[in-house]
């Protein structure tokens, strides 16, 4: 197993008034080609700063991120995010949003084929139906899926995904999460993505990283989901393993680590 | 000039409730004298009021100028006004009718005479005096805005240029149009020389004095416009690393357009309140150079004259907001959102 992004004992600390919060203490991941690792974890452990570090968005205090080699130090089409509230620009539509990255990422190509590429990402997430509308005239699942045709459009090495569901209603969201998984099969991407829902972190991922509590969040514990693919989430309600994991992550989230008191200033 | 200034406005609220009434497919005809009672009844109760008031107060004052003018003696002005107007244009043409007869016969009798055309140099009308302002008024906006668009683009996106100009803006910003003036006149004067100017100098000092206070607003809401835009957007653009002019194309400009037309709004309507001061001591030949030379001028026709340009310009002012939110909505790109 070669790594193919190398999260490497990655500490980041924020300057707060008097002094400095230490957010991430020795997170250290090692992910290889093709694989899908959620992170789990309660809100405000980190988790989205593990994610922003990957896409350089933020940079380690220490410890680095390297990615096929090579230390990541800012960001880039290789590592394509979607975002939790879909930031689609609200003035482009659909197809003007997808196209904003193609233009960027494939300067040398046709406009023919820059076209074909557009579409061909958003056939993918079945959004040909409403490529010309504008983000305010379609729904947040359909925003959704737009936001995943930008980042797939660019071919990423890593495709980082912050809560990208967490939006969305239950039902909006099994869908999208069958979408991805079929998306999955067939680009094989390597995947991060964020989560606090277990179910979903269960059906999609190769592994589940879980993560403590902040301040200096660090690693509690990794799961390993073996399950055959394709998973069909009514098939593996009655699954063993399945129901093993889940109870797994579920004891870590609410009897290791509970949920610390809000009022924390 | 009350009728029109009434049926200019009944004009717009008729606009509105026609574009209500396409909007709306099935039409509820039971509450048309409604919404007509809403929208045109009430200004117009409204207007006719504030009329019998300004009439009844104007009655009892006097002053050196004779009474107090009030709404029928002003109406009256208002038609004297379009009557010299009048007067004015078929001079001109007569003028310009004798001049190519005189010349026709000239030619007729030598067709190698030299012949001269002059130009009409009659009076200025109102009509004439109002062109001047609004032409004035653009000019010296435009350039605010030329100034002020890319400045405040600048500030809002760093802090280094924010904090190097925030201290020059705030101490220009409040300063009076009257205090800039004599400056910029005395400069005008001796940069702007000229054997055969194109402007006149009270025209290019007048418009310099509205960029000068008019610039500030926009300047100050693109900042904030520019610096307040979703973070999450700035973060679409690293990740796509968009270079700076895409990233100032796609994501800064729509992002801060709302506050920009906010602050060219504002802009606008200082720009027209302070050229009017301006062309009083300018003497550039626009309303307020009228209003000037009819103060001192001083007959017992000055004051009901100076009121018609009160409501001139007002209604000048009104309209050019109009014409600015009318540009707003064109280029706005959320039609969802109501612009007022």
């Amino acid at each position: 197993m070669t790594n193919h992004l190398d999260i490497s004992n990655v500490s980041i600390e924020f300057p707060i008034p008097g002094g400095v919060y230490k957010a991430l203490d020795n997170v250290d991941i090692k992910i290889s080609k093709g694989e899908f690792v959620s992170l789990i974890g309660h809100s405000g452990c980190g988790k989205s700063t593990v994610l922003n570090i990957v896409a350089g968005l933020y940079q380690a205090t220490t410890g680095g991120v390297i990615l096929d080699g090579k230390e990541v130090n800012e960001p880039g089409p290789d590592r394509s995010v979607v975002f939790q509230n879909h930031s689609l620009l609200p003035w482009l539509t659909a197809y003007e949003n997808v196209e904003l990255a193609v233009n960027q990422v494939y300067k040398d190509r046709s406009k023919q084929e820059k076209k074909k590429w557009v579409e061909h990402n958003l056939e993918l997430v079945h959004m040909t139906h409403a490529m010309h509308k504008r983000p305010n005239e379609i729904s947040g699942g359909m925003k959704q899926r737009v936001g995943i045709a930008r980042a797939l459009c660019m071919e990423p090495k890593v495709l980082l995904m912050d809560e990208p569901f967490g939006a969305l209603d239950a039902l909006t969201r099994a869908h999208m999460q069958d979408s991805l998984m079929e998306i999955q099969a067939r680009l094989k991407n390597t995947v991060i993505m964020i989560t606090h829902d277990v179910d979903e972190a269960v059906l999609l991922s190769d592994r589940i990283v879980m993560m403590t509590n902040g301040p200096a969040a660090s690693i509690g514990e990794i799961a390993e989901v073996n399950l055959p693919r394709p998973r069909n989430r009514v098939e593996l309600a009655g699954n063993e393993e399945y129901n093993n994991i889940r109870a797994q992550v579920l004891k870590f989230l609410y009897e290791r680590q509970t949920k610390p008191v809000e009022s924390v200033a | 000039m009350n009728t029109r200034v009434l049926s200019t406005l009944e004009g717009f609220k008729m606009m509105q409730i026609v574009s209500l009434l396409h909007k709306s497919q099935n039409i509820n005809w039971s509450k048309i004298p409604g919404i007509l009672f809403n929208k045109v009844g009430i200004p117009v109760i409204a207007i006719i009021i504030f009329l019998l008031l300004w009439g009844g107060i104007a009655s009892r004052i006097h002053t050196s100028l004779g009474q107090l003018p009030g709404p029928i003696q002003v109406w009256g002005q208002a038609m004297t006004l379009v009557a010299e107007h009048k007067a004015e244009r078929a001079k001109e043409a007569a003028f310009y009718h004798r001049q190519e007869v005189r010349n026709n016969k000239k030619l007729a009798l030598n067709p190698n005479a030299k012949v001269k055309i002059r130009p009409y140099t009659g009076q200025k009308t109102f009509f004439d005096q109002i062109l001047t302002s609004i032409i004035t008024v653009m000019t010296g906006f435009i350039f605010a805005s030329l100034i002020a668009i890319p400045v405040g683009i600048l500030c809002g996106l760093s802090t280094t240029i924010y904090s190097a100009l925030n201290p020059l803006i705030q101490t220009f910003k409040p300063v009076s149009p009257l205090a800039w003036l004599p400056i910029v006149t005395i400069i005008v004067s001796a940069v702007y020389v000229s054997s055969d100017p194109m402007f006149e100098k009270s025209f290019v000092t007048s418009a310099i004095t509205v960029t000068l206070c008019c610039m500030w607003p926009t300047m100050i809401n693109t900042t904030v416009g520019v610096s307040t835009i979703d973070s999450n957007l700035i973060n679409v653009s690293r990740v796509l690393r968009l270079g700076w002019f895409t990233h100032i194309r796609k994501i800064v400009l729509p992002s801060s357009i709302p506050m920009m037309f906010t602050g060219l709004r504002v802009s606008l309507g200082i720009g027209w309140m302070v050229l009017i001061a301006a062309e009083m001591l300018a003497q550039n030949p626009g309303l307020g150079k009228f209003v000037w030379d009819e103060f001192q001028n001083g007959s017992s026709n000055s004051l009901a004259r100076i009121m018609v340009a009160v409501f001139t310009i007002g209604i000048i002012g009104f309209l050019l907001d109009f014409l600015m939110l009318t540009l707003q909505k064109a280029v706005s790109w959320d039609k969802n959102v109501t612009i007022r």
